[in-house]
């Protein structure tokens, strides 16, 4: 299963963005082959719809779980729609490492 | 919105538990129309536009909540944060050990584990109060036909002059469900 982090950076030491659609970069991380690829994103300058434009892009990968700090009311319908699970963590101190850590349970 | 992160407030000091007195509820709207106001700092049109109610509702509800808390701090009173009229767009829960929030969009199955960390000491955010939350209860505001007396619900948002009678083809006015106002 693969699985979406918002990170402020592009490295495992970057902590966790607590903005979903305009956050630096989406690390998408498959917990079956422990793979990891980082990707920016292309919608942190976006006056609007930077949410949706973000859904598009992680949905594209098959993302079936995103982890970040808030989610905008534009995107809950859609990833509801998607049957994205959302995981809200409020942590701005939480390393990309530690979560995927996390998922390893 | 996201649910508060904390269930309500205790007022402490000597005069606190002495009398037994009934606690404050403030409901999630409420909770949501402080917050989008006065910690985000938007104001009633912009909060009224998030929350998806008209800015007259909006002001409507952020006056109840200040009626509220400054009864809540006036008596000392406790808060409690549940209930409302709240749309979440589908089950939220909360885990124990790492923090998180999160929601189970396959309906159908049950959530046991946390899917951050694999818990399983999770809380269901589920509505206490459903029947509040249910919009289709009798809770609501209605909007009347002053000619021929037809009654219909209330849709949030959209103002009652502006709902037609089928019947007599005049605009509605608002009428105040009192089944509610007194419970």
């Amino acid at each position: 299963m693969k699985v979406a982090i918002t990170s402020t950076g592009n490295t495992l030491e970057s902590n966790l963005d607590q903005r979903f659609g305009r956050c630096a970069y989406f690390v998408v991380y498959d917990t079956d082959t422990k793979a990891f690829e980082f990707i920016p994103n292309p919608n942190i300058d976006a006056e609007q719809g930077a949410g949706p434009a973000s859904v598009n892009l992680v949905a594209s990968r098959d993302v079936q779980k995103i982890i970040s700090g808030e989610f905008g009311m534009k995107v809950k319908p859609i990833l509801d729609s998607l049957k994205i699970q959302m995981v809200v963590l409020k942590d701005p101190e939480k390393q990309i490492k530690d979560i995927i850590e996390m998922l390893k349970h | 919105m996201n649910p508060p992160i904390i269930k309500g407030f205790k007022p402490y000091g000597p005069e606190t538990g002495k009398h037994k007195i009934e606690l404050v509820n403030l409901l999630y709207e409420e909770y949501e129309a402080l917050r989008l106001s006065d910690y985000d700092m938007l104001n009633h049109h912009q909060a009224s536009i998030k929350m998806a109610v008209s800015r007259p509702t909006f002001t409507r509800i952020y006056a109840s909540a200040l009626q509220k808390i400054a009864k809540a701090f006036v008596e000392g009173r406790q808060i409690s944060i549940e209930g409302g009229k709240v749309y979440f767009d589908s089950d939220w829960y909360y885990c124990n050990d790492c923090g998180c929030h999160f929601n189970n969009p396959e309906k159908e199955k049950s959530t046991k584990d946390c899917p951050l960390c694999g818990s399983n000491k999770i809380t269901a955010f589920a509505s206490e109060n459903s029947m509040e939350n249910n919009p289709d209860n009798l809770c609501g505001d209605l909007c009347i036909c002053l000619n021929c007396g037809l009654e219909q619900k209330h849709q949030s948002g959209i103002p009652c002059s502006q709902e037609i009678c089928p019947k007599c083809n005049i605009s509605m006015k608002r009428k105040r469900n009192l089944n509610c106002i007194n419970s």
